[in-house]
């Protein structure tokens, strides 16, 4: 069925559970902002999910992966949504493993994929460029240079970009004139001369960096897959995406509902305990409905890549959609619910809307995936 | 698994072989819709021979024992027929109260000599049941129903009113709620009784609908006599027994829009076709979106529905979450017919005329109205999510 989680899942989901409420609970989040953190989540964390085996749950055990699926990289990313967890794990073990593992030489892999399952590599996607998710629209350019390119352009939210030890870099490559413009992926090294990264916190305390390419040299074994090939490569890189961030955004939504319940179970006002008003109790009752069916969204993507249905790439956009909306009405909900204190730095329910604000807008919000849903519907 | 396989490869054989042409055709009318008892007319040959089928095999009620009329199947072989028979497109061979909420209700709380009674008759399509539940002056308050019930020593008798009885004007048999004792707390005192709507004293009056239509009645009890064998569960205690049928009820109306859905076309076909495309978008760009956002959540709320049956084969009970597929299904419902109104703007409006088929649109979007009305209104379900699922206080 998939829509039930297997013996195997259900276990990984308590350790899950256990170890990031444990290890990476909100508290931890808070310190890392408050100190500055140079890298804006905890080495040692890092350290200890590639020792449970989380960071290589989507590469090959030749590899030094478990290769647990999609699923299995979901529970791992709820729970990290519940606790707004910081780690590389988005970025690195599961765009850059994606990407890796669906394009790259035997080389490019034996060189990767056993150190991010070890935990001693980050690697970073950078792919958007303006204000808005458009992997369509892609203006970086790699020229052919000697036997290798030159790579011109300007990315930005590019998760993690600060601590990289190196980008997949998409880019233009071909002629627009002679009609042989193509994408293609790079394994680019961040030290190379021409980078520039501006390191940009954003509002949920998470890193990400605007790099500037300038006339960069690049060998040409820094190709993943052939030259063209960045497109096919891109779409199970963003379906992964997609459905990790919505798994995510499910984790930081039922967090954010349930901190929310315990709250007005909690709040009097007028002599009475809030939540006994019919105003407050019928909201929460839609929620839960909401939330009922983001988690059905959810599992019905992992599913659907675990399974590499030919619809991946759709119903990857209806999760995504959902997601965004369902966990955007539960922290807005949140913050009202809770009131004043809502408003203040002191109580978590504030991370989290700003948490799902980060989350809602990576790899294309509601409106974005509603179009995409639309125009592969024909309308 | 390989039994499942096996099962369904030998479902798919049978059902080609089996299943008229005719039976294959989307339903068009409500009298496509065959619904069985005494008086039922058969639309067509197919029709009759399809339940006839149906209903030897078992598989009008694939999951009940085999001795009441059904083909003792599991809840996944009996996904399998369902997912066989929309394969082909075809028709529900029977559709009645008798099998959605009766039969679960006595199959859990009937006596053997009931069940043995009762439920082949409903299995073969012979005997069309009504529910009568609500009042004038219990409508979401239905705990508060006051339909009177004497204890006669050897028989009861019953003096009432009911209303929204769907179809008692058309039914054979009446599943009833009625008050025996009105001394304690309004939930106790309450009891289950089933008697024939030929029964002298029983009158049922239709009630028109704002769509124009008759499905439901107002039902007049005068002295009615009802055997004391026709009680079901405990005397005072038929609560227990209406509100594990009212589950059955909610998650029938929170799943018909699926199937409804199977068989009228997707909502972006239909918008496509009367507005058209600019550059491959549809040309009302702002009803394009709240579209696309409809059928995402509907596309969610059908995954819903799956898992939360899968859930409840893997050993856990629906409970209290009927009530958020009701909720959630009904408001959706509406949602998807308002948008199905503006799509066909001028032609949708139409009320009597042959292009319409009689006004189809409007009178089912109007239709849609009532589902979050019937069986528990959505701010019932809120309620009931509220304090069993939230544990709010007070709720």
């Amino acid at each position: 069925m998939g829509l039930v989680l297997n013996e195997d899942e259900a276990l990984l989901q308590d350790t899950a559970e256990g170890f990031f409420a444990d290890k990476a609970p909100v508290k931890e989040l808070r310190a890392l902002r408050d100190n500055r953190d140079e890298l804006g989540f905890s080495q040692a964390l890092w350290k200890e999910m590639a020792e449970m085996g989380f960071t290589g749950v989507l590469i090959e055990e030749e590899y030094g992966g478990v290769d647990m699926g999609f699923m299995a990289a979901g529970i791992v990313s709820e729970q990290m949504g519940r606790n707004l967890s910081a780690s590389p794990f988005l970025s690195t073990a599961i765009l850059a493993a994606t990407a890796i593992r669906e394009g790259g030489s035997d080389e490019q892999k034996l060189s990767w994929l056993p150190k991010i399952a070890s935990g001693e590599a980050i690697i970073s996607l950078a792919l958007d460029e303006g204000a808005k998710h458009n992997p369509d629209n892609i203006t970086a350019k790699a020229e052919r240079s000697g036997n290798g390119f030159k790579l011109n352009g300007s990315k930005a939210m590019v998760i993690d970009g600060h601590v990289a030890d190196a980008f997949i870099v998409a880019a233009k490559t071909g002629s627009k004139e002679e009609g042989t413009e193509t994408t293609s992926l790079f394994l680019v090294d961040p030290k190379s001369n021409g980078i520039s990264t501006e390191r940009t916190i954003m509002l949920d305390s998470r890193n990400s960096a605007r790099v500037d390419f300038d006339e960069v040299e690049i060998s040409g074994d820094a190709l993943i897959g052939n030259i063209g090939d960045g497109e096919h490569i891109l779409k199970k890189v963003l379906n992964a995406g997609r459905a990790a961030v919505s798994a995510e955004l499910l984790g930081a939504g039922s967090q954010a509902f349930e901190s929310t319940i315990a709250y007005i179970k909690e709040r009097k006002q007028f002599g009475k305990i809030i939540g006994e008003f019919q105003a407050l109790q019928h909201r929460a009752s839609h929620l839960y409905s909401e939330i009922e069916n983001a988690r059905s969204a959810v599992m019905a993507a992992l599913t659907a890549l675990d399974k590499n249905d030919d619809n991946s790439e759709n119903i990857c956009a209806m999760a995504k959609a959902k997601l965004g909306s369902v966990a955007k009405l539960a922290s807005q909900e949140g913050v009202q619910m809770h009131g004043g204190v809502g408003m203040t730095d002191e109580y978590d329910i504030g991370l989290f809307m700003k948490r799902i604000r980060v989350l809602q807008e990576l790899f294309g919000d509601a409106s974005y995936h509603m179009n995409k849903v639309a125009l592969s519907n024909k309308y | 698994m390989t039994n499942l396989k096996t099962f369904s490869l030998e479902v798919r054989a049978w059902l080609e072989e089996n299943c008229p042409d005719e039976m294959r055709q989307p339903i068009t009318s409500d009298k496509d819709i065959c619904w069985g008892g005494r008086d039922w007319k058969f639309q067509s040959k197919s029709q009759k021979i399809w339940m006839e089928l149906m209903a030897k095999k078992g598989w009008t009620v694939p999951t009940w024992p085999i001795e009441y009329g059904g083909a003792g199947l599991s809840r996944a072989e009996e996904m399998i027929i369902k997912k066989e028979m929309k394969r082909i497109g075809a028709r529900s061979p029977l559709d009645s109260f008798g099998i959605w909420m009766l039969g679960p209700a006595l199959l859990k709380f009937g006596t053997e000599e009931q069940k043995k009674e009762h439920l082949p008759p409903v299995a073969r399509g012979e005997i069309r049941w009504c529910q009568g539940y609500s009042e004038p002056s219990a409508g979401s308050d239905l705990a508060s129903l006051a339909t009177k019930c004497e204890d006669m020593g050897n028989h009861f008798i019953v003096n009432g009113q009911k209303v929204w009885t769907s179809y008692a004007d058309k039914a054979d048999w009446i599943f009833c709620l009625v008050r025996t004792d009105n001394s304690g707390k309004k939930h106790h005192g309450i009891s289950f009784v089933l008697f024939d709507m030929k029964t002298p004293g029983v009158e049922p009056k239709p009630i028109k609908l704002i769509s124009g239509r008759s499905p439901f009645c107002e039902t007049f009890f005068k002295d009615v006599r009802v055997e004391k064998k026709n009680l079901v569960g405990v005397q005072d205690k038929g609560w227990d027994v209406a509100k594990y049928l009212l589950t059955h009820e909610r998650e029938m109306i929170g799943g018909q829009h699926e199937v409804a859905g199977s068989l009228t076309r997707p909502l972006h076909e239909l918008a496509a076709t009367v507005l058209g495309l600019d550059n491959g978008k549809l040309s009302d760009i702002m009803l394009r979106a709240k579209i696309a956002e409809t059928e995402i959540d509907e596309w969610a709320f059908s995954m819903t529905l799956t898992r939360k049956l899968a859930e409840a084969k893997a050993g856990s009970s629906l409970g209290a979450d009927s009530s958020m597929l009701k909720y959630y299904g009904t408001e959706l419902n509406k949602r998807k017919y308002e948008l199905m109104m503006d799509a066909t703007g001028h032609d949708g409006l139409e009320w009597e005329s042959e292009r319409s088929s009689d006004g189809k649109l409007a009178r089912t979007w109007l239709r849609t109205k009532g589902n979050s009305i019937e069986g528990g209104t959505s701010e019932v379900q809120l309620n009931i999510i509220s304090k069993h699922i939230l544990q709010l206080p007070g709720a």
